[in-house]
Order: structure tokens, then C-alpha cells, then sequence
């Protein structure tokens, strides 16, 4: 029973930063129907910059902040230099450029801040843990992480239904001709959303520093899986960004739980976990396609 | 005293160094190259960087026994294929002796490829089981340890804690499986189950909540490097260790680990060749040079390097720096007479080592820094499990 409830514990925690990761993507995929490989960088970029502001003031807050700042201004540069020329071009061409601009970020990245990845320490605030139930004491970073993913989903909430700039988000990605048509400046609003999206990508990266490793490449290992959270979800959709980046998180963490421990019923350990650990990487998949069977459009697709 | 003019004086001190540095050296006066592929990018990167420079820290003047020798140094970014292509691009390019990789699943990849471009290679961290036994080669020696063996010494630890039920983690990987056959070898106990993780994990929140479900008396894991940083701090910081002491061999907590978890290696107990706190004059010694050289505290990798440095250099120095000498250059690593920083050192009949291996404690020392001290010896003049097996032709 306890194992199961920190399980689902560890699911919401990764579902609190896939959510953050997807909600960006999947509006810059839905609306300017762009694929942007460079999600995952700013995610990294985020993660260095805070890193390097820690390092350098000792002050999480600050760090925090630049985290913000940095993968936010990264991704409006990364916008306005190279995925603005590609909105009238085929897919390809967008996923060639970002392809590049993957490799560039690392390159860069490692140029700047060296080839051995800074290490940042958790905040003396959100050390140790706390009991959650008798028995079981969780770590306090991991809820605060699964606490900013609700924050996230509250702010974003209001902001794409209950303000202006949401309201053209919404009618962007249901008709782009028509809304530029009104005399909309829809150029700006593209990389507001992409700024947007590197901002979200800037707090997971913060968040993830301390508790796992910062590296180079390290965005390109959730890239994926933040793909499978926006088709589960439904493309251009922020609450089928929720939805499916919870799906995906307690999938993953039950399935790294339980599907080794029912092998090792049969089969000796070794081969046991890795067939399980295929298992538990195989499963978002099997999900994947077990969602567009039904719902071809994802769960709570944006245009239906 | 008699004096003599200048000139005389430099002439007889010409003569006494040649008497004195033995063996004429190879007369082309090319340097010895060798081929040293380690990770110096990702999270591991800190190790090749010790690696890199205690090997460097045994040469003098870009010497090794007294032959020039030039380093050829590549990153393999713990990738094998990049560690694969650097191997067989310089033993094309004629290198003969090839040192450095950090990680089995690389060696795993550079080894076969060096070996049969008729090259040494001398292992100075990773000794997996595959090379061990049926598959030892002549012209391949291990000079650090051999996998299993390392976590024999751990399994023997964890009888001497008096450890009932300890579980088990390792990344699935060539040494990961060495090192939770090499515990389960010696240990009495029972296992309370064994979690292979992935090398590349960085969060362990699963396995953290798999070990507390368990209750085991204590944990066993290997996961060297980055990994091994988030694993301590994850476990730390899940309050598991008020209720579940954690037994490692030393790759997972290593004095950078210590600088990178702060208080999270207080108090842990792990099985050791080497430490700084070894008490023998080579040692210190090392370690007042190192720290003197690169303004850090020396990790076991580093002493590896070290010490494999001047077994190479022991090796050259008998063959006069003329690695053409084949026969004569393996008879003389075999023979490694070398002072070890380690304490005793001889190679077993599969050019692996035959060591000491001492229980260890991490606790802070009177200054309040966190070293690692020793206990007790757990294991003397230990060889491996599979140096039966190897028939060396």
C-alpha cells in the first residue's frame, strides 16, 4: 500500500515536469504548427543558466530567475532567428533546422560552461523529507514539484481561457488565416508563445537541476517522451498536455515498479529487469497507439 | 679535493647518467605513443579527468621510465562506438599500447579491436569478468582490479556489519551484473532482491520507494559517477537512511562525490583497494603531489592512473623505451615491479591483480572534512574467480 502511494507520488512528480516540458510544445506545435526539436535545449539551457547564477551567488531565488530568463530569451532568439523563416515550409525543413539548432545549443552550451556539467546543490528549503502518511516520508523537492506543476496548470489555465492574449492562443490555433485577417499582429504573438514555452521549459529545468543530473543532451531525453504526451493529449491542447503528461507519468513509474517485480516471479533478475526495463520503456507507447486507436486525435484534441 | 676543470666535470656526469639510466633507449628517438581514450565530457567526466591527470602526475618531463612518451588523449563521451573509432584510428595510425578507458561496456568495445592490431592494452579501472577467464589475452593486463573481486571485498564487508537481508542495485550494464555476482559470491546473508537499473538514470525515485516497501537490514549499490551523485542525494533526501544503511564500493561515493552530496556520504560504509587515508610512505606521498600538481584530493581513479603509470613505466624502463621488443615488454609488466601506491601488488596468472582489500568507513576526520578511513582488512592477497579459467597461450 505505501509502495503504491509513493509510486503514484513519483508518477504525479513526473507528470508535474512532462506537463511543464508538453504544455509549451504542444502550443507551439498546435498554433504555428511548427515541430520544434530545440524544446528539449531550452529545458538544458534553463538548467545551465540556473546552475551557473547558484554557483555564482549561492542564492536559489536568483538562480530560479535566470533559469527563467535565460531559456525564455533563448527560445525567442531561437524564434526569431531561424523558426520564423520556416512557418510556410514543410515539416522537414522545420525539423532539419531545429535538428541543427539541437546540435548547435550542445555545442554551445558545453563552449560556454565547460564539457564537465556543473553540479547545484537543493536548496537548504527544500532538503530532506516530510512524513506524508505513517511510514512513509516523502522528499520535500519532490512535492514542491508536483506543487508548481498544479501551479503551472492553474496559471496557464487562466492565462489561455481567461485573458486576451489566451483568447488569440485559442483562435490562433483553431484558424491562423482568419485571426491575422482581423488585424491581429499573429508574427508577435508566435513568439510570445515560443517564449513562453522556453519560460515553462526554464522552470522544469530549475526544478530538475538539483534533482538530477545537468548535462548536455540531457533535453533531448525527455524530447521524446514529451512528443508522446502531446499526441496522447491531443495536439495544441494545454489541458490534453495535463492530462496525457499524468497518463505518461504514473504509467511510467507503476510500470517501473510492478512490471519488473511480476517478472522476477518467472524469470531470474537479470533478464527479469531487462526485459522489464524494455517493458516500462515500450509502455508510453503502448499507450500511444492504444489512445490514437480510439481517439485518433488525442484525448482532448484543441480542434475537434 | 681534486678539481677538475668544467669540462671534465660535465663529461664524467654525461657517463654516469648513461651507466645509470641502464639500457640504451630506442636509438630513432621517437616517444613511446599511447593511445589513452577516457570520458572526459558527461557527468562522469570528473573521472577521466583524474584518470588523465594522475597518469600524468607519474610522468617526469614527458617521461615514463625514463623513455619520452606522448599521450594521445581522446574523449569518448562515455559513448563505446566513439571509443571504438578513436581505438582503431590510432592503432591504424601505428600506436601499440593503448590505456585509459574508465567504463567495461567501453573497454568492452576498444579491447578486442586493439588486441588484434597485435597492441597492449593495460586496463587502469575496469576489469570485467569477459576478459577475466576464457577470453584473457597475453598481451592484456588489468592493473586495477577485477570487477567481482572489488564487490567480493563487499560481500565479505557486509558479513563482518553482520548485515542479514541487504538488497541490491546496479545499472545493467557489464559491471553492474559483475559487481551483484561478485557481492552475492561472498556474502551469507539474504538477498532481498536485486533492481537493475539503467546506466543513463539520473532519478531513482522508483527504486528509493521499491527499497522502503522492502525494509531491507541494508543496501548494496554500484552506480559510479553522475549517477552515483544523484543516487546518495536522492537517498539521503528521502530519509531512508535513518532506517537503511547503505554498504558501496568505493566507485560510488569517491572523494568528488563527497564535495558534490555534502553531508549525504557522512557514515557510509564501503569496500576499498585504496584510499587517501592509507597509511604507507607511497601513498602519502602521492597524495601531497597530487594535491600540490592539481589543488584537489586524489579519487581512487586517480590512483589507478597513478599507479598503472609507472607499471608501464617499470615495463618501458626494461625494455630501454623500445615497445618492439614485444616479449620482453610483456615479461616486464607481468612482472610489475613497480612500488604500488596501493600497498602489495603482483599479477595473478590472468594478468589480474592479486591485492588487499579493506572494509572503510566515510567519517569526518578531526579538521570536519569527510574522508574515507579504514576499518579493517577484509581480504589479503585476494585474486579473482576466474583466473582458473584462463589459459594464457
Amino acid at each position: 500500500m505505501i509502495l503504491l502511494i509513493e509510486q503514484l507520488l513519483n508518477g504525479l512528480q513526473y507528470g508535474a515536469m512532462l506537463f511543464m516540458l508538453a504544455s509549451g510544445l504542444t502550443l507551439i506545435f498546435g498554433i504555428m504548427g511548427v515541430i520544434n526539436l530545440t524544446h528539449g535545449c531550452f529545458y538544458m539551457v534553463g538548467a545551465y543558466c540556473a546552475a551557473f547564477v547558484v554557483l555564482q551567488t549561492g542564492s536559489f531565488l536568483l538562480g530560479a530567475l535566470a533559469a527563467l530568463a535565460g531559456a525564455g530569451l533563448y527560445a525567442v532568439a531561437v524564434e526569431l532567428a531561424v523558426v520564423q523563416w520556416l512557418y510556410r515550409r514543410d515539416h522537414l525543413y522545420q525539423v532539419l533546422a531545429t535538428l541543427g539548432l539541437i546540435l548547435f545549443t550542445n555545442e554551445a552550451v558545453s563552449l560556454i560552461f565547460g564539457r564537465r556539467p556543473p553540479l547545484m546543490d537543493i536548496p537548504p528549503f527544500l532538503q530532506g523529507s516530510v512524513p506524508v502518511l505513517p511510514g512513509l516520508e516523502y522528499p520535500v523537492i519532490r512535492l514542491a514539484f508536483i506543487g508548481m506543476g498544479a501551479l503551472v496548470a492553474l496559471g496557464l489555465w487562466l492565462l489561455v481561457n481567461h485573458s486576451r492574449v489566451g483568447m488569440l492562443v485559442r483562435a490562433g490555433a483553431d484558424d491562423r488565416e482568419m485571426v491575422s485577417a482581423l488585424g491581429i499582429d499573429i508574427r508577435r504573438l508566435y513568439t510570445l508563445v515560443f517564449g513562453l514555452g522556453g519560460v515553462l521549459c526554464g522552470l522544469a529545468g530549475v526544478m530538475a537541476a538539483p534533482l538530477l543530473a545537468i548535462e548536455i543532451g540531457m533535453g533531448e531525453r525527455v524530447l521524446i517522451t514529451t512528443f508522446v504526451v502531446i499526441v496522447i493529449g491531443g495536439v495544441g491542447s494545454v489541458r490534453g498536455a495535463l492530462v496525457g503528461a499524468l497518463l505518461v507519468g504514473m504509467v511510467d513509474s507503476l510500470g517501473r515498479a510492478y512490471i519488473p517485480q511480476l517478472l522476477q516471479l518467472s524469470l531470474p533478475p537479470s533478464v527479469a529487469d531487462t526485459l522489464g526495463a524494455g517493458l516500462v520503456s515500450a509502455s508510453i507507447y503502448v499507450l500511444m497507439a492504444l489512445v490514437l486507436l480510439v481517439r485518433p486525435l488525442g484525448l482532448l484534441p484543441a480542434r475537434s | 679535493m681534486m678539481t677538475l676543470p668544467i669540462t671534465r666535470r660535465l663529461a664524467v656526469g654525461t657517463i654516469l647518467a648513461t651507466a645509470l639510466a641502464g639500457p640504451a633507449f630506442a636509438q630513432d628517438g621517437k616517444p613511446v605513443r599511447i593511445g589513452f581514450i577516457t570520458t572526459l565530457s558527461t557527468p562522469a567526466g570528473y573521472i577521466g579527468e583524474d584518470i588523465r591527470d594522475g597518469f600524468q602526475l607519474a610522468m617526469k618531463d614527458g617521461k615514463l621510465g625514463d623513455a619520452p612518451v606522448k599521450l594521445e588523449i581522446e574523449d569518448d563521451s562515455l559513448k563505446p562506438a566513439n571509443a571504438k573509432q578513436a581505438a582503431d584510428r590510432m592503432a591504424q595510425s601505428g600506436v601499440k599500447l593503448f590505456t585509459g578507458v574508465n567504463f567495461s561496456n567501453v573497454l568492452a568495445a576498444v579491447v578486442p579491436g586493439v588486441l588484434e592490431s597485435g597492441g597492449f592494452y593495460v586496463s587502469l579501472n575496469p576489469g570485467p569478468s569477459v576478459f577475466a577467464g576464457e577470453k584473457c589475452n597475453k598481451n592484456y593486463f588489468v592493473a586495477s582490479y577485477q570487477n567481482d573481486a572489488f564487490h567480493e571485498a563487499a560481500g565479505l564487508s557486509a558479513n563482518r556489519l553482520g548485515y542479514k537481508k541487504v538488497m541490491l542495485l546496479a545499472p545493467n550494464y557489464q559491471a553492474g551484473r559483475d559487481a551483484l555476482e561478485g557481492f552475492k559470491r561472498t556474502f551469507k546473508g539474504e538477498i532481498a532482491g536485486e533492481i537493475y537499473t539503467k546506466l543513463d538514470q539520473t532519478d531513482f525515485s522508483v527504486e528509493l520507494a521499491r527499497v522502503r516497501s522492502a525494509q531491507p537490514d541494508a543496501i548494496y549499490q554500484f552506480h559510479p559517477g553522475g549517477a552515483g551523485i544523484n543516487f546518495a542525494k536522492q537517498y539521503a533526501n528521502s530519509g531512508l537512511t535513518k532506517t537503511v544503511p547503505m554498504l558501496i564500493p568505493s566507485f560510488s561515493m569517491d572523494a568528488r562525490m563527497i564535495g558534490a552530496t555534502g553531508e549525504a556520504a557522512d557514515g557510509i560504509y564501503a569496500s576499498a583497494m585504496w584510499t587517501t587515508e592509507l597509511d604507507n610512505p607511497a601513498s602519502k606521498a602521492f597524495v601531497e603531489a597530487f594535491r600540490k600538481a592539481y589543488s584537489r584530493t586524489p579519487t581512487m581513479y586517480a590512483q589507478q592512473a597513478y599507479d598503472t603509470a609507472n607499471l608501464i613505466g617499470s615495463a618501458l624502463k626494461a625494455v630501454g623505451g623500445d615497445i618492439g621488443k614485444e616479449a620482453e615488454f610483456r615479461a616486464a609488466l607481468r612482472k610489475a615491479q613497480f612500488t604500488a601506491v596501493r600497498g602489495k601488488f603482483s599479477f595473478g596468472p590472468n594478468q589480474h591483480p592479486i591485492q588487499d582489500y579493506y572494509l572503510t568507513k566515510f567519517a569526518k576526520n578531526g579538521s570536519g572534512e569527510i574522508v574515507q578511513t579504514i576499518v579493517e582488512k577484509v581480504a589479503q592477497d585476494y585474486g579473482d574467480a576466474y583466473a582458473a579459467r584462463c589459459k594464457m597461450d
